[in-house]
């Protein structure tokens, strides 16, 4: 990576193409690639800044972060920000708000991987009455403001006594509520060569042979998006705890935070910072590790971020 | 492996009917066994909740006592609700001004980006990393911060004269620093055109420059419509979610809206009422009001997208 965004020019060496008269001139190509690299390198500089600014801010001095001192650097780094955030709110470590977000995110892949590609399965490859108007109103839902569903399912799930669970959180994820991953599976699935289930059915294999030995090995692709947006967004995600948990010792990450903002009132930025960064942490580390994955399933899938 | 498939064809238009509908049969039982975990999730969590919050709409409701059918009295209230206003015209706002800038951006980025010079992959992922990050409630606290008194913004501002102060707490800039951070977030877009922008023939350039195009031509009659699926892609996707802020907002402004009401942002206002106050049915007919908005706009967008979005001959 630190290697590509150093100015490269192209390959100087290969000789130069000769049958065209208006090719440019090494030289003038080379300076497009310069000042190419100069703006696109500045714009980088730019939008990341704020992450810079907060990685920084994190490891300074509470004094050096308000104030006169605002500069990327200082020399007073230390991790002390990181020691108070760690210790937690209320007398619940940040570990626990850790795991918390742990299980919420992990049950979410589980619950989505499984129940969106089955359900994508029926709309791609099996062919059944209502399947088109079924369809559609998958599409509509993506289209949705999900707010309108919010008051009567809280109703519901606080007259079940599932309000401080998990339960409201995940069962949606179980239930493939989040359409944008069963389309995204449909499409994939149908991309694969329809002779692969014709020749298995006379094999005699079932549906459920095919979707299980044929289909899901040849998803990969797409199950490691849906594995790797769904474990984001479940991990950023801050309404739904807000509106269903209640106990610190239950709060994710994200709802952790709000309290920490709430109860610190800016009297120690260094740490509430410091705690940001942590929060998202794991996000950071999976684009890093995944970006490739993550950035196609954007561009070929109209993924939002 | 190859052979299989033009035999399997052979035998599969084989079987009498009765076999064939028999298969049918057994199909529509394997769709919908299939289809269930979705079909479950769509009945409980989506249409039997849309309609009760319909019915919802049209009552008093405080989650304690039964609801009380008041008719329309919700959606008449509310055009008399002054901070029900104020969170339609700040929402209006930031929808109006953000989503074309930071659509512009995506688009200003992408046409820079979409060359085979080396490199491509790094600022591609580069560009997109806070549109993974942007809506958290880590990225609004870095925001405030950021937009704070003294903080780097107004510093980084004063070094060339402007002293605009603190963001944070002028109800007159809130705004701007809330469209600032969605246009921050105009990776996602970003990619999409340049997917899009890759789809466009070069020999189109080639052509268009052999007539003596210049760039703003080539942009306006060769990029433009050419891309102009991929523009109504984002321009509809990022309005409806523009319509759906929340985290952010919320943290920004200790989940009240101010200064000012300058970010009470239309889902907040709901959630206001429905979470905090338990006005329930008033909620809910805010919610509809805005399915209802919602829809109308998809549907203008639609409609008017036959006038400037062209689909290649090939595609259906």
């Amino acid at each position: 990576m630190t290697t590509t965004a150093t100015p490269v020019t192209s390959t100087s060496s290969s000789p130069a193409p000769a049958y065209n008269p208006k090719s440019e001139s090494t030289t003038a190509k080379r300076i497009k690639s310069a000042i190419f690299h100069i703006i696109a390198l500045a714009l980088v500089a730019m939008v990341l800044y704020p992450a810079l600014w907060m990685i920084t801010s994190a490891f300074k001095p509470n004094s050096e972060i308000g104030g006169a001192n605002n500069a990327l650097w200082s020399n007073n780094f230390s991790f002390d920000n990181f020691a108070t955030a760690m210790e937690g709110i209320g007398g619940v470590s940040t570990l626990t708000f850790f795991t918390n977000s742990l299980i919420l995110a992990v049950g979410a892949v589980v619950g989505t991987v499984l129940s969106a590609s089955i359900s994508a399965y029926a709309f791609a490859r099996i062919n059944f009455p209502g399947r088109g108007l079924f369809f559609g109103m998958m599409i509509a839902t993506l289209l949705l403001p999900f707010h309108v569903v919010i008051i009567p399912q809280y109703i519901v799930f606080q007259q079940l006594g599932l309000v401080d669970t998990y339960v409201p959180l995940l069962i949606g994820k179980f239930l493939a509520a989040d359409a944008f991953f069963v389309f995204l599976m449909v499409q994939f699935m149908r991309g694969l060569p329809a002779e692969l289930d014709e020749a298995a059915r006379i094999d005699g294999a079932g549906h459920v042979r095919i979707f299980g030995s044929i289909m899901l090995p040849l998803m990969k692709p797409a199950l490691i998006s849906t594995s790797i947006f769904s474990f984001i967004w479940s991990w950023n995600d801050f309404l739904g705890p807000l509106l269903y948990l209640n106990t610190p010792e239950k709060y994710p990450l994200p709802l952790a935070l709000r309290l920490f903002v709430d109860q610190t009132q800016s009297s120690d930025y260094g740490a509430m910072i410091a705690m940001s960064v942590l929060a998202l942490l794991p996000v950071l580390v999976f684009f890093l590790v995944f970006q490739r994955y993550i950035v196609e399933g954007v561009s070929t899938q109209g993924l939002k971020g | 492996m190859t052979q299989s498939p033009t035999l399997s064809r052979r035998t599969a238009s084989a079987p009498s009917q009765p076999r064939k509908s028999r298969r049918r049969g057994a199909d529509a039982r394997a769709g919908y066994t299939f289809l269930l975990p979705w079909l479950l999730g769509f009945i409980a969590l989506t249409v039997g909740p849309m309609i009760s919050s319909l019915y919802l709409s049209f009552t008093n409701y405080n989650l304690f006592d039964a609801p009380k059918w008041i008719g329309f009295d919700n959606y008449a209230t509310l055009f008399q609700d002054e901070r029900f206003l104020q969170s339609v015209g700040v929402t209006l706002q930031y929808v109006v001004f953000g989503t074309p800038l930071k659509l512009a951006a995506a688009l200003a980025i992408a046409m820079l980006l979409n060359s085979k010079r080396k490199g491509q992959g790094f600022y591609r992922s580069a560009f997109y990393a806070p549109s993974l990050i942007g809506a958290s409630v880590s990225i609004a606290i870095v925001w405030k911060a950021m937009f704070g008194d003294s903080g780097p913004v107004d510093q980084g501002l004063s070094f060339f004269g402007i002293n605009l102060g603190g963001w944070v707490g002028n109800p007159n800039m809130t705004m701007g620093m809330m469209i600032l951070l969605t246009v921050w977030q105009f990776g996602a877009p970003m990619v999409i055109f340049l997917a899009g922008l890759k789809q466009i023939p070069t020999d189109l350039y080639e052509a268009a420059s052999m007539d003596g195009a210049g760039p703003v031509r080539k942009f306006l009659n060769i990029t433009w419509p050419m891309l102009s699926p991929v523009i109504f892609f984002n321009l509809l996707m990022e309005t409806i979610h523009a319509f759906q802020i929340f985290a952010s907002a919320y943290i920004i402004s200790n989940g009240e809206g101010g200064p000012a009401g300058s970010t009470l942002f239309y889902t907040l206002y709901l959630y206001l009422r429905g979470f905090s106050d338990f006005r329930m049915g008033y909620a809910s007919a805010m919610a509809w009001l805005l399915v209802i908005v919602v829809g109308i706009i998809t549907l203008i967008f639609f409609k008017t997208s036959k006038s400037w979005v062209h689909y290649s001959g090939d595609a259906k």
